[in-house]
């Protein structure tokens, strides 16, 4: 057994690596190309490359204004949502991370429990919640009930990030007459950006694909958002494959473009976080 | 670990006095205290702990959702959704996706996540690629293997050009293998996650240690089974911990796939199709919010055992820090 092979470039391993890649990518590579068939090319050859490829049904969603409405939708959504997660998030903990004080380890944990009850659990009190408030068929409606829902990562991500700035740069900033407040201005907020990133970007995501929340909040067409109006579109244009396919690929390219931008942020913050 | 609060050792304290500021804890403190966390707690109260407490509240009621609850049937409610043969059948295939999510999805990550920190080339490429189904949204994932799946789609058409057309399927409607497509299409979904979270495990183990046992001449395997898989064991119980809730809790890819009637007679309802169906679509709100409760109830109690037995060495205070 004493073998120890140092395995860098073993072709076997890359096989195995590449099989994998492969059956990650394939349906998404599906989805994409599919948009560039004809519905009768779907039928007749189901799994086949577009021949020849046809742009109409990319274009007809583009110069629709469904799309566009419900991707202005599910941006605004998830630019409040995410704005309000880092804001509220980041100020929490900050006092969970540099303030002592009684009740802290219950805020804590308050928080923490929040964690183990995704949106799921209270999504039909929820409702009723957002709809006393008058909130129905509106994104507000929406987007509060994500922020609350995000705080928990959020913040158990951020406490350790916010607690690892060492405590001689907030003693140097209180002997320059910095208070409290301005130390967490102009000190921790600039020391916390990447944390602040990998948050905001969890957030935004996590926003972006919303799906239980929109569907119970909001039933006017008009308000949805790109996964509502996904679903909407695919039972409406049910036997028009192709343009639902288009239709599909077009709405998940601003999650993957923003994930890959910011890929290593947030490996990094989740390192973090597993770190403690 | 993510819900371990900090160790003893690097908790706050107070700071030392040569801080020229106020009384150890003053009412300027006490002030920002409440204006920097205030919004927060507000927002998360008021619409994830209230809520909850409201489910609790319409579950003792028959209740169609407009006005304020009268009809108050007290356990009537839960005592349905128990006796339920559809609920039953809901919890079965919520017990059957909870460990067949961690058997299919475990030894895949793990693999995959050795192999990765061996430092193949274009590593951090493979990383992106594997991470890019766990951000493409539930509703994309459901509607395109929806496509992929049923009798004409892409997947039986590769089956019959590859020559294996005898193993072509309805995947979706049969019942005996829809609850496996499911776990095939969660597994596709979710395992990039596992890596993500495996890898940023490896990556805080010391190499040192694997070279150290390498000089001795422990051979690969031996050192991952006896050094790296030991160290691993905090991140892999996390990981099985969001994974359990998770699959508890499973609604998105069920619904969009198989649709509101479906789901229970192909055999990949969950609780909380059943929520949703029997509930807000029934306009039982009542019921629903008892559902919920019990759906709340399964996943603390799991929640909570997984924490005594399983969690605790590694998690020590995770939800009572500061006690």
């Amino acid at each position: 057994m004493a073998t120890k092979h140092s395995s860098g470039g073993n072709p076997v391993v890359y096989m195995a690596v590449l099989l994998v890649i492969g059956l990650m990518l394939g349906p998404v590579i599906y989805i994409i190309i599919g948009g560039f068939r004809t519905n009768s090319q779907i039928t007749t050859d189901p799994a086949g490359l577009p021949d020849p490829w046809v742009l109409g049904n990319y274009t007809d969603v583009l110069t629709g204004d469904v799309f566009w409405r419900q991707f202005g939708n599910s941006t605004i959504a998830a630019v409040i949502t995410t704005a309000g997660v880092v804001a509220l998030g980041v100020m929490a903990s900050y006092v969970l991370a540099r303030y002592s004080f009684r009740g802290r380890g219950a805020m804590y944990a308050l928080f923490a429990a929040g964690l183990m009850f995704p949106a799921t659990v209270a999504i039909t009190p929820l409702y009723l919640l957002v709809k006393n408030l008058g909130l129905v068929n509106t994104l507000p409606g929406v987007i509060l009930p994500q922020i609350a829902f995000g705080l928990p990562t959020t913040i158990i991500i951020l406490v350790p990030f916010l607690r690892a700035i060492p405590k001689e740069i907030e003693e140097a900033a209180a002997i320059d007459r910095c208070s409290r407040l301005g130390f967490f201005w102009r000190m921790v907020l600039p020391l916390s950006v990447p944390g602040l990133i990998t948050v905001g970007i969890l957030a935004f995501v996590g926003s972006w694909n919303s799906y239980l929340l929109p569907l119970f909040i909001l039933n006017d067409q008009e308000t949805f958002t790109l996964p509502l109006g996904v679903q909407n579109f695919s039972s409406q244009y049910s036997v028009d494959t192709a343009k639902v396919l288009a239709f599909t690929s077009l709405s998940m390219i601003p999650a993957l473009v923003f994930f890959s931008l910011f890929e290593r942020r947030i490996v990094g913050g989740l390192t973090g976080a597993v770190k403690g | 670990m993510a819900l371990t609060e900090a160790a003893p050792d690097n908790r706050v304290r107070a700071l030392p006095p040569v801080r020229p500021r106020r009384r150890g804890i003053g009412w300027a403190q006490r002030l920002e205290i409440v204006a920097l966390s205030g919004p927060a707690i507000l927002v998360f109260v008021g619409f994830v702990i209230f809520p909850v407490l409201m489910a609790a509240y319409y579950g003792f009621y028959r209740w169609k959702g407009y006005g304020v609850p009268t009809d108050f049937v007290g356990l009537d409610n839960y005592v349905t959704i128990l006796k339920d043969s559809l609920f039953h059948e809901a919890l079965w295939h919520n017990a059957q996706i909870v460990v067949l999510s961690i058997v299919f999805q475990l030894p895949v990550a793990l693999g995959l996540a050795l192999l990765l920190n061996r430092g193949m080339r274009a590593q951090s490429l493979i990383r992106v690629l594997i991470f890019v189904p766990f951000v493409i949204s539930e509703v994309i994932t459901g509607t395109a293997w929806a496509l992929m799946l049923q009798t004409t789609g892409a997947v039986n058409d590769v089956l019959r050009s590859i020559g294996l057309g005898w193993l072509a399927e309805d995947w979706l409607a049969n019942p005996k293998l829809a609850i496996w497509s499911l776990m095939l299409i969660l597994t596709w979904k979710y395992v990039g996650f596992a890596v993500i979270l495996f890898l940023a495990g490896l990556q805080n183990i010391p190499e040192e240690l694997s070279e150290a046992a390498a000089v001795d001449g422990a051979s690969y395997w031996q050192i991952q089974r006896h050094i790296t898989l030991p160290l691993l064991g905090p991140t892999l119980r996390i990981w099985a911990f969001l994974s359990i809730i998770g699959s508890l809790q499973l609604f998105d890819l069920v619904y969009i796939i198989w649709g509101q009637y479906v789901a229970s007679t192909a055999g990949t309802s969950t609780m909380t199709t059943y929520m949703v169906v029997e509930g807000r679509n029934a306009a039982n709100y009542g019921y629903g919010n008892a559902v919920a409760v019990v759906l709340f109830l399964v996943s603390l109690t799991i929640a909570l055992v997984y924490q005594r037995f399983v969690l605790r060495r590694d998690t020590e205070g995770a939800l009572t820090e500061g006690k």
